[in-house]
């Protein structure tokens, strides 16, 4: 054991020493695995950002909301048979209200309606196109996660009343207003004036995915008056305990089949829905993006690691000589695989640090120049770099440690 | 030199080889390097083996130094059969009872003489600071006390050799095999090389010498005549009649 340290220690230096004589080939050779390792780094940290991001589009759907709605949140092969569904009132928040009211127990809080529609919106000169404006109610708040950064959410005389008050999103406020303070500013929506009361917490955008950046919220009542009725409703319900989502999923489906009246041979004319069923339809595209991302620069790295074996298979053989002589003087089979993977790796963990280094110093300006990118640079990243590193390092001087650890010591000795 | 004549007393039996034989098989063509050769050799003993260029000498001293495996024939080193050792067992033997010297010195041209003598060192799992101390001693034996830190390509090839010699003593080996250790040295360096080999000699170290030149191999107090692969001769001592001088 102690011999074996000893003779790790010895490989070590013998591997700088080798890297520093040999500066201009272990550079070049190491630029492979450091473009590798910087490839495989970036989309790392890509594949890591759109984790994070998607985690958090998904958040914002609340992980303790059930979603009623037409149809189902996932792909359906008989489309036609929700086609014809009637469409989701919003009126059905406060029959539901109603009936969670008078449930004992209740495993639900509090349902809200929502309709949105696309619009453009307007203040002095500055106009946001296809803004999402949404109508619901205050209690939209206990539902969400949603945040103000300035101002406040429309309370519940402004929702009662139909009050011309909006809340908007991050990316709204900063384009129309890029200099001014938002509040009690009045904006122009579809030819209707409202006052900005709030502007929500900055929550970022990933992938086109839904993010309150870019919506608008107004009270339900306001949100009918001034929109045509052909807009999307649905019923979003905020449960008590989100352990038990099942069991509040039952209930309203139950609570639904009343308010449908449906008489209990018919199938539920409606679907209830939560992130978790967006998740799983998602996940799968998330997992293909990493998987065909990480093997396409996981090539570039394996370019790389054809080089290092080259390179020390080149080594094995300019040092033959010095092999034998080694042999001679009592290097065992594994001291010599063990100093030529020491080479191997010690290039590659090299390559690995520069390359993680270019690819940190990358991550930082590509965040800088364009923020809204899915990139994020973390400790596990460099830990398995790092390791990818040293895999890398053993994959590619195996073959010539051994070829190395095998030699004949005459042989060896005898060569010019 | 008066102590040339001087035969130290032999000890126990070291090598014992008896009718080896080795083959190299270079595609359709056999090399019979070595075709039946018995030796014993014993603790305390200088013997200087000679022959002509490519009379087997080498191939000889590889096998006696655990090298080179034996085609037939038994080898027994220390009481211990050779061919019955594993590829770790050998490495071991050559790592503390064989000290080699080489015609080329053999020496890592990038690490300092005291790295290279402490190499053995490392392989026999010595720690660090024995390591150095027991490097530098060995080193200032050889008359290089001053020379630790200098590379091969700052020393002279007289130098080298020495930084070789201490590389092949620094374990305490059985035995010293030094391969044409002049070879590449002119006469003078060599005369001072086969001063310190005797000063080895003295001091109670066994040497086998393979040279084809008679001046050197004077210095041995026994002689093995190589020919064709087969001993020729084998007598004590350096006779000048018999030991005539050899086309190389
Ligand atoms: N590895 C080898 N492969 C093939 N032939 C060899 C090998 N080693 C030695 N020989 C042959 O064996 C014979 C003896 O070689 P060697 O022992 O080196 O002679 P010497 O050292 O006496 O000059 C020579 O003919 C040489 O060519
Ligand atoms: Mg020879």
């Amino acid at each position: 054991m102690k011999r074996f340290l000893y003779e790790l220690g010895e490989s070590w230096k013998i591997a700088a020493a080798q890297m520093r004589s040999n500066l201009t080939r272990s550079t070049l050779t190491a630029l492979g695995v450091i473009i590798g390792i910087i490839a495989v780094t970036l989309m790392g940290t890509a594949v890591n950002g759109i984790s994070i991001g998607f985690d958090k589009s998904m958040a914002v759907l609340g992980d303790d909301v059930l979603y009623v709605t037409q149809w189902p949140w996932k792909p359906v092969d008989d489309w036609w048979n929700y086609r014809d569904r009637k469409k989701i009132k919003t009126e059905y928040a406060e029959t539901l209200n109603r009936m969670i009211a008078a449930t004992p127990n209740s495993n639900l809080v509090v349902a809200v309606p929502t309709s949105n529609f696309m619009r453009s919106i307007k203040y002095g000169g500055n106009q946001v196109n296809n803004v999402f404006v949404l109508g619901t109610t205050s209690d939209f708040i206990i539902t969400s996660t949603i945040d103000c950064t300035a101002g406040r959410f429309f309370n519940e005389l402004e929702s009662r009343g139909g009050a011309n008050v909006v809340v908007i999103g991050y990316d709204v406020a900063d384009a129309l207003f890029p200099s001014e303070n938002p509040i009690d500013k009045s904006v122009l929506i579809n030819g209707q004036l409202f006052k900005v009361i709030g502007v929500n917490t900055r929550q970022g955008t990933f992938l086109g995915l839904f993010s309150w950046d870019s919506m608008v919220a107004m009270p339900l009542g306001a949100f009918n008056k001034y929109f045509s009725a052909k807009t999307e409703s649905d019923v979003r319900v905020k449960v008590k305990d989100k352990t038990r989502l099942a069991d509040a999923k039952d209930e309203l489906t139950g609570l639904m089949r009343r308010v449908r009246g449906l008489p209990p041979e018919k199938k539920d004319d409606f679907s209830i829905n939560e992130q978790q069923a967006f998740k799983s339809t998602l996940d799968p595209m998330k997992n293909s993006i990493a998987i065909a991302g990480l093997f396409i620069t996981g090539l570039s790295l394996f370019v790389g690691a054809i080089g290092i074996m080259n390179i020390t298979f080149v080594s094995v053989k300019e040092r033959t000589k010095e092999i034998g002589t080694r042999k001679a003087l009592g290097a065992r089979r594994r001291t010599i695989l063990l100093q030529f993977l020491i080479e191997s790796t010690a290039l590659c963990l090299l390559g690995g640090f520069v390359g993680l280094a270019f690819a940190y110093l990358m991550c930082f300006g590509i965040g800088k120049a364009v923020p809204s990118f899915p990139i994020h640079f973390s400790l596990g990243l460099v830990l398995i770099s790092m390791i990818v590193s040293i895999l890398t390092g053993l994959f590619s001087g195996f073959a010539p440690a051994w070829t190395a650890s095998r030699l004949d010591p005459v042989t060896a000795l005898r060569y010019e | 030199m008066e102590t040339r004549n001087s035969i130290r007393p032999p000890g126990p039996v070291v090598i014992d080889i008896e009718n080896i034989t080795k083959e190299y098989v270079m595609g359709e063509e056999v090399v019979r390097a070595l075709r039946g050769v018995s030796l014993q050799i014993r603790r305390n003993e200088y013997l200087a083996i000679m022959g002509p260029s490519g009379s087997g000498k080498s191939t000889l001293m590889n096998m006696l130094g655990c090298l080179d495996t034996p085609t037939s024939g038994r080898y027994e080193f220390n009481g211990k059969n050779v061919a019955e050792m594993d590829d770790d067992e050998l490495a071991a033997v050559r790592n503390r009872e064989i000290g080699f010297v080489f015609q080329t010195f053999n020496l890592l041209p990038r690490s300092t003489s005291l790295r290279n003598v402490e190499l053995p060192l490392i392989y026999a799992g010595i720690n660090p600071d024995r390591r150095v101390e027991r490097a530098a001693q060995v080193l200032a034996d050889v008359g290089l006390g001053d020379r630790i830190h200098h590379k091969p390509n700052e020393l002279s090839g007289g130098q080298r050799q020495r930084v070789a010699i201490a590389r092949a003593l620094v374990n305490g080996p059985s035995i010293i095999l030094a391969d044409e250790p002049t070879g590449n040295l002119d006469s003078k360096t060599g005369e001072e090389i086969m001063e310190l080999v005797e000063n080895l000699y003295q001091h109670g170290n066994t040497i086998i010498l393979v040279t084809h030149e008679r001046d050197i191999a004077a210095h041995a107090r026994r002689t093995v005549h190589l020919r064709d692969g087969l001993i020729e001769m084998d007598h004590v001592g350096f006779i000048p009649e018999l030991d005539l001088p050899v086309a190389r």
